[in-house]
């Protein structure tokens, strides 16, 4: 994107600072990257800039990752063998509840928005910081201590609840640390909450000059429409889980037939946040898959407006299907079917998504760099993760594989296979951005190519393994399943040793790599036009967008109509 | 403001899951809900709501001193607003004592006997809603009478940071609200 540098005195997004001469050495410091300016413990973790906060999430998230990684690890140990013989019964529930936990609250939802959501969405509006930078402080602070809360969880023997918390068990037979637990996630969904927040004021009220919304990069979009879930959503989880609290605690019985109460209430709760948690998981992939085909084909990606009210459209209708989970719960058949209908018509905008990057690739310039092997293991995962939706969200074969590992493979192939490719897709891409170094394409294609393989064979048998009637959250199972656990434990062994992969190069790439300049992959965006890392005030005088976003050259056609 | 307004969506929605739990039981149990409902105290309950929207006024006329530069009436107003809510809090914990007595809440001891569960369930619901709304109610109070304070000891300087008093008073406003949807839901269901 051109943009135009307007005159020193422009005005000046940052509060209360006008432009005024500035000294020569000003100017100097304002172009240290923001990774060297200050180098104390107190400069990083009293921070406010949201490319340190970025960073701080990164490491968090990755922290995180490895725990309920491990605990993946666990299970598929487990279920190599049919009888229970690695873990007891009450261990392998926690193990599940565990990685569940962890996965969803503590690395899949804040991953990509806290980490590159943080980093860009400034970057990309041309804006110096986000609109409340101290709140976003808290919020990493928040998140850490919800951590916390879970790490001691595990130290002191787990939950086996599911990460679901179905009541009655939850509520008033499991044996553990529920309230806990449910401490740990309302602790943590406050710090959704402020990113939302955070998120939504920033592009509403921090946009450059000429940054109309029809100039917004698509990250940008589908980041405000996953804050929409956040700031919406999550509260509904608190609730739930204050309930949880309050019936083991007090005896509150709202979920307690004996008390007069309905189990069934739980899960509407319950799972009227957690339909749209799982579109907040997949809608910054989505953005960030946007970003890395218009650049990997080197065109604007095909229609802009539709993808972008088609993150909208996800972040709304995603509210309206909570009752899919529920259809052999024994909810009314009528409620059941307006569900399924309406879980038919979510699919809608994201299937547009995948025909708008398919149309955006079509005579594109394509380049297969590791963040763009990513995008396309994206598409591939997600198209099957996005279909077998589809068949669930039928409800009469979902009264067949409910609670079966169909179910599972379809989540995990949406989850792992869409949301952690795009991570690496935008860890990838964005890396020379973060850090300023360029690390090894073959390494990084050579990751990307096993992580793909890895994880279909990994998952593929669990679509087999449900239909033919595998229940989940179970580890003693009939033995004729065995081919299909071992094939998927052999999956998952090499999954983790590529997920390790980029750790290797990347790191190497920290001191070794080749420094990156300020747009390595040629690519159209705000934050293309920084230098690499970028300096910690990100523009020197906050740009003029006069051009419409993915500028980039495109090929005159002959057979144009 | 925006994120004022963003905040208080949330909270709306945290509210939300508890009347989406009180709507169901009315729905399903109405003759038990009337019952129980008939037992809570209505007239401590119209109290507190007048109360409330009294101090809801004086925020708004605060927010309008903010705006004018009006540095003691914008921080009498505060405080009284304040004053008023913890009376509210005041009058709330006389009737939960009652409440207490007459052993209607669960947790304290000394069990009621209910005519049926969903009645207990219905004085389990009011305990949840009226505390967490009694929990905001003392973080607004608490807000109030900090801006009260920072208004008469010059710390907040006023008309320019009126903005800090009219985005406080939304807070409190949505308090005020909250409670008057759960006053006629709890109290009032005949």
């Amino acid at each position: 994107m051109t943009v135009s540098r307007s005159a020193p005195d422009d005005r000046s997004i940052e509060m209360g600072a006008g432009i005024s001469e500035k000294t020569v050495a000003e100017t100097a410091e304002e172009r240290i990257s923001y990774l060297r300016a200050g180098h104390t413990l107190r400069s990083w973790f009293f921070t406010t800039d949201h490319k340190r906060i970025a960073l701080l999430y990164l490491v968090s998230v990755t922290f995180f990752f490895f725990i309920g990684g491990a605990a993946a690890a666990l299970m598929r140990a487990d279920l190599l063998t049919p009888e229970g013989d690695l873990l007891s019964n009450e261990g392998y529930n926690r193990a599940f509840t565990l990685h569940g936990v962890i996965m969803v609250w503590f690395f899949l939802i804040p991953s990509i928005p806290n980490v590159f959501g943080n980093f860009l969405l400034p970057l990309m509006i041309g804006a110096r910081d986000l609109a409340f930078p101290r709140l976003n402080l808290i919020s990493w602070y928040v998140y850490m201590v919800g951590g916390l809360f879970t790490v001691f969880i595990l130290i002191t023997g787990g939950v086996d609840t599911g990460w679901t918390f179905y009541t009655p068990l939850s509520s008033m037979f499991a044996n553990g640390n529920v309230v806990l637990a449910a401490t740990a996630i309302f602790v943590v969904g406050f710090s959704s909450i402020m990113t939302g927040l955070n998120f939504i004021v920033t592009v509403h009220t921090l946009r450059a000059p000429g940054m109309t919304w029809g100039r917004l990069p698509l990250f940008v979009w589908s980041h405000y429409a996953t804050s929409i879930i956040l700031v919406l959503a999550t509260p509904v989880l608190t609730i739930s889980l204050v309930l949880i609290a309050a019936e083991r605690l007090f005896g509150i019985g709202i979920f307690d037939p004996a008390l007069g109460g309905d189990p069934l209430l739980y899960q509407h709760l319950f799972w009227f946040y957690s339909h749209p948690a799982v579109y907040i998981m997949v809608l910054p992939a989505l953005g960030v898959t946007s970003e890395l085909v218009a650049a990997a084909a080197r065109k604007p990606v095909f229609g802009y407006w539709f993808v972008a009210a088609s993150s909208i459209a996800i972040a709304l209708v995603g509210f309206l299907v909570w009752g899919h989970h529920m259809f052999v719960s024994g909810q009314s058949m009528y409620a059941s079917a307006v569900f399924s209908f309406l879980s038919l018509v979510v699919a809608v905008p994201s299937g547009i998504k995948v025909y708008n990057w398919t149309a955006t690739l079509y005579k594109g310039h394509i380049s297969l760099d590791p963040p763009f092997l990513f995008a396309m293991g994206f598409i591939g995962l997600f198209v099957v993760g996005g279909l077998t939706g589809l068949i669930l969200a039928m409800l009469a074969v979902d009264v067949h594989v409910h609670d079966t590992y169909f179910v599972v493979a379809h989540f995990h192939y949406i989850m792992v296979g869409g949301t952690v490719s795009a991570f690496f897709g935008a860890l990838h891409y964005w890396w020379p951005k973060i850090t300023g170094r360029r690390y090894s394409i073959v390494w990084g294609s050579l990751s990307a190519v096993f992580i793909f393989l890895g994880f279909n064979l990994t998952f593929f048998p669990q679509f087999l393994l449900g239909y033919l009637g595998m229940p989940r959250r179970y580890h003693v199972y009939d033995p004729g399943f065995q081919v299909l656990h071992v094939l998927s434990s052999a999956g998952a062994t090499i999954l983790g040793v590529a997920y390790l992969l980029p750790f290797a190069y990347l790191f190497y790439s920290l001191r070794n790599g080749e420094p990156a300049g300020p747009n390595p992959w040629g690519a159209t965006g705000l934050e293309w036009t920084v230098a690499s890392p970028p300096p910690k005030h990100n523009f020197e005088t906050i740009p003029v967008v006069t051009r419409p976003p993915y500028d980039y050259e495109i090929e005159q056609e002959s057979d144009a109509g | 403001m925006l994120g004022m307004y963003l905040f208080l969506a949330s909270e709306v929605l945290l509210f939300g899951g508890l009347f989406a739990g009180a709507l169901t039981y009315r729905i399903l149990y109405p003759e038990a809900v009337v019952a129980a409902s008939a037992r809570l105290h209505v007239w401590i309950g119209a109290a507190n709501t007048a109360l409330l929207l009294t101090s809801s006024l004086l925020v708004a006329l605060a927010v309008q001193a903010a705006d004018r530069g009006l540095r003691r009436p914008a921080a009498a107003l505060l405080s009284g607003a304040a004053g008023l809510g913890f009376g509210f809090l005041v009058l709330k914990a006389v009737e939960y004592t009652k409440e207490i007595h007459q052993g209607l809440l669960p947790g304290f001891g000394g069990r009621f006997d209910f005519s049926s569960p969903v009645e207990q369930l219905f004085m389990n619901l009011y305990l949840v809603g009226t505390g967490l709304h009694a929990a905001h109610m003392t973080v607004g109070i608490a807000i109030l009478a900090g801006l009260a304070w920072r208004i008469g000891r010059r710390s907040l300087p006023l008309p320019e940071r009126a903005v800090t008093v009219a985005v406080c008073g939304l807070y409190w406003h949505l308090v005020d609200i909250v409670w008057v949807f759960l006053y006629p839901v709890l109290y009032l269901a005949r």
